[in-house]
């Protein structure tokens, strides 16, 4: 262990800890400015509840994402210090424009939001939630243009004289065609794991409702006035988790033709391909052996790799060996594979637990369908644990899409080796990845005591049930959340 | 002006903000155990910054990304030479962040008691660590040929340093106080408006001596009316304050803080990052600046962008313009806890 690997292991453990909150951040910020547009149109109180509940549990997880957001905007200069010298030119530039344009809408209209509830006119407080959720979709573009860069730099020249990377074309970073795909492929990612977060919310306080009897822990189930609300917000999470997950495949498959074309070498590792081949075949299953560059085992769809990289059923997909060959004589001696287990397994499992997240979409649409509920707990259980799989999608994501581009930072440019801090030694590296990790796992069980706390006490907590359907109480003012 | 001293200039005017509108949210977190008695005014005091200290945070999200494309040898060699004090930084707005959302959110006495406790370290170790890593950027650090900081945790820690720590820890606080008895009413205000003198005792002779000593073996020509400007702003604020002139002593102590910031960058440039090891290794406005290309598109994206932000704060300053009372705090809605949690 050096300075270097430690210095990887902390910026895996801050980054895939703050992909735990942002995307429940980027969904249901909009999943609760659409709920509360719902109250703002109808004046029905379960919107309001639906409204105050959904968007206290998102406080709680948005409160997280802020404040591991920091440390990722100062890491880079931190402990990678030769990076920031040499890509600050281009990629400081979109981080600038991130705080600027996105942080800041962000984190004052949450602000207006959380205490303006008393003090704005209704419409103006539904615009607080809309600007924050903007905010927060936006800022994803700008750090996702920026990490796209990463692996398929553009608008830039290497200076001669300083070695430092020159940003010459702004506009051709803010529409590389890797920063809208990952855009679209992340937020839809993040869309699901909303989706599935309201779904796993609302199939709980239905499950306890309908097998009251046997759980013995009073409290849980919904209140009975609640129990069409959490029928309206089981079917718009499932709608959403189902939107998102077409939106997913087709900006997956866009990913892939991407990432054929522009890192050809984690494709290859992603799918443990050893040698060039036309017509490749998807793998299923396989046991390599990474000394030799080789699979004793590998089960395969035939064709299927080629038309999911190329749209052809004989396009050309490149191998391991073949790309390490070319990348040799290009750039000098030296490995160009990254760790192809990993990189294998995060793929498969990134597609199995998404797949299997969209899936608790469709199928319950389907099982809900005009005004049904499903009729065994196993269902329900189902239903709950879509919501770890999409999280775990979205972080198997990442570390395909990060790992994958080892040993580079940006591609073809500058290897992580070179990038790494030199004046920061291991100690410090060592202490502050101990620290973060333990002060991140205590927070992390705060964070879902909380949650369960607030998902058992139920929105007539938040907001008490109304005592008859008149809208008498319509122009009642609606008390703030407050500290 | 070129380019590069606009982003110099532009990179102070960021630190301002933060300084100006976090240094009193800062303050309220350290006043926080001393003058919020009961748990009441304790909540006056936390939701007096409630709306806005996130807000006030993104200013040095700003200020470091404006850095990062600005200058980027000045942010990897400043971030990574700082590294320890950065991550204290670091770790202290995480738990103070998280402390103020989930401080009220379980009716339990020692629950309560932990988040003081983390929004008190969480506001303090900044307000000191900020004054002391400011102090080193003006002062310079060993650093070598390549820019690579040398200096260890004990060379940031000179004399010089630990009054520049001093100096924001109770500027910010008495910013603070003066925050405090303009935006609350009640018993939090009058024990903000008594503090004023006591914090005064410690701020007045810290931010004087170090601003002299700032003029002394830093300064420049024109940053001298300025460290008298900062000194006066100072005794008027407090002054103003054992009048009671609220309003005023509040924007006098904004305006020393911003003034004395003007002083340490103004007594930086035209270097960013001074070395003592030797003065040729120094990282300069010109030699840390980006190409001229990425400069003028950060000018154009500030000129476009940086009024709108401000528009909206300060409307977001005139929604919560009125003054929180004990009245204002209703009781908490919060799920039933365990047995024994209150």
């Amino acid at each position: 262990m050096d300075a270097l690997d430690l210095a990887r292991w902390q910026f895996g453990i801050t980054t895939v800890y703050h992909f735990l909150f942002v995307p429940l951040t980027i969904g249901l910020s909009v999943i609760v400015a659409s709920l509360q547009t719902a109250w703002y149109r109808t004046g029905k109180h379960e919107y309001l509840q639906a409204t105050k509940f959904f968007g206290k549990l998102f406080l709680i997880n948005f409160a997280m994402g802020v404040v591991t957001g920091i440390v990722q905007e100062f890491q880079f200069g931190m402990n990678w210090s030769e990076y920031s010298r040499f890509v600050g030119d281009v990629f400081g530039a979109p981080l600038a424009m991130e705080a600027l344009l996105a942080f800041f809408l962000e984190s004052t209209f949450i602000g207006l939001w959380i205490f303006g509830w008393d003090k704005l006119p209704r419409k103006i407080h539904l615009a607080t939630i809309w600007a924050a959720a903007i905010g927060t979709n936006l800022s994803a573009y700008f750090i996702l243009a920026a990490n796209a860069w990463m692996r398929h730099p553009v608008g830039y020249q290497v200076n001669p004289e300083t070695g430092r990377a020159e940003l010459t074309d702004i506009w051709a970073v803010l529409a590389n065609d890797q920063a809208w795909s990952t855009y679209l492929h992340t937020v839809a990612g993040s869309f699901i794991a909303a989706g599935l977060f309201v779904v796993a919310v609302s199939a709980f306080k239905l499950m306890r409702a309908r097998f009251h009897g046997d759980t013995g822990t009073p409290g849980q189930a919904p209140h009975p006035s609640e129990h069409g609300l959490f029928r309206k917000t089981l079917r718009a999470g499932l709608a959403v988790t189902a939107l998102a997950g077409i939106l997913v495949a087709f900006s997956g498959h866009h990913q892939a033709q991407l990432m054929a074309q522009d890192e050809p070498m984690k494709l290859a590792s992603a799918e443990a391909l050893w040698e060039d081949e036309d017509g490749a075949g998807f793998s299923i299953f396989a046991v390599g052996d990474v000394v030799d560059g080789r699979n004793h085992i590998n089960i395969q769809i035939p064709h299927l790799l080629s038309i999911l990289a190329t749209n052809s059923l004989d396009g050309n997909v490149q191998g391991i060996n073949d790309v390490q060959e070319r990348y040799e004589a290009q750039f000098g001696p030296g490995s160009y594979v990254p760790n192809v287990p990993v990189i294998y397994w995060s793929f498969r499992l990134m597609m199995g637990f998404g797949l299997a997240g969209v899936a608790v979409g469709f199928i319950g649409l389907w099982l809900t369908r005009r005004g049904r509920l499903p009729k065994h707990r196993w269902m329900y259980w189902a239903a709950i644990l879509g919501l770890p799989a999409a999280l775990a999608a979205n972080i198997c994501g990442w570390i395909l899409t990060e790992m994958g581009r080892q040993p580079w930072t940006v591609v073809g440019e500058l290897l992580t080796a070179a990038s790494v801090s030199p004046g920061v030694s291991l100690t410090e590296v060592a202490l502050s990845l101990a620290l973060f990790t333990l002060v991140y796992g205590v927070l992390a069980v705060i964070e879902a005591g909380l949650l369960w706390r607030y998902v058992k006490a139920g929105p007539t907590h938040v907001v008490p049930p109304q005592d008859d359907d008149s809208d008498e109480d319509r122009d009642a003012p609606v008390p703030a959340f407050v500290y | 002006m070129d380019l590069p001293t606009l982003w110099f200039a532009a990179i102070a005017v960021l630190w301002i903000g933060y300084f100006v509108l976090e240094g009193f949210d800062f303050g309220v977190g350290i006043l926080l155990p001393f003058l919020g008695k009961t748990n009441t005014d304790r909540r006056v005091m936390i939701n007096a910054i409630g709306p806005v200290w996130d807000g006030n945070e993104v200013w040095v999200l700003t200020a470091g990304g404006a850095m990062f494309a600005a200058f980027p040898a000045w942010y990897a060699s400043l971030f990574s030479g700082f590294y320890l004090p950065l991550f204290l930084v670091l770790l202290a707005l995480i738990v103070r962040g998280v402390a103020f959302e989930y401080r009220g959110k379980v009716d339990s006495v020692q629950w309560r008691a932990r988040w003081d406790q983390a929004i008190f370290w969480g506001s303090a170790i900044p307000a000191l660590l900020w004054g002391v890593a400011f102090a080193n950027i003006v002062r310079g650090v060993p650093m070598d040929a390549d820019h690579i900081v040398t200096a260890n945790l004990l060379d940031l820690l000179n004399p010089y340093a630990l009054l520049g720590g001093l100096t924001t820890l109770s500027l910010f606080t008495l910013h603070g106080a003066m925050f405090l008895s303009l935006k609350t009413g009640g018993e939090v205000r009058l024990q903000a408006r008594r503090a004023v003198p006591m914090i005064a005792l410690v701020a007045v002779p810290a931010a004087a001596g170090f601003l002299l000593w700032t003029q002394v073996s830093y300064g420049t020509t024109w940053t001298l009316p300025l460290v008298a400007i900062a000194a006066l702003t100072l005794v008027a604020a407090v002054a103003l304050a054992l009048r009671g002139r609220e309003g005023w002593s509040f924007t006098a102590t904004a305006t020393t803080i911003a003034v004395a910031t003007v002083v340490l960058f103004g007594s930086l440039f035209p270097n960013v990052l001074p070395s003592t090891t030797n003065p040729a290794y120094s990282l300069t406005v010109e030699n840390a600046a980006s190409a001229d290309y990425t400069l003028s598109v950060m000018t154009w994206v500030a000129v476009i962008f940086l009024p709108v932000v401000l528009g909206y704060q300060s409307w977001s300053y005139w929604v919560f313009r009125k003054r929180i009372t004990r009245e204002h705090i209703e009781p908490t809605l919060v799920p039933a806890g365990r047995p024994g949690d209150a």
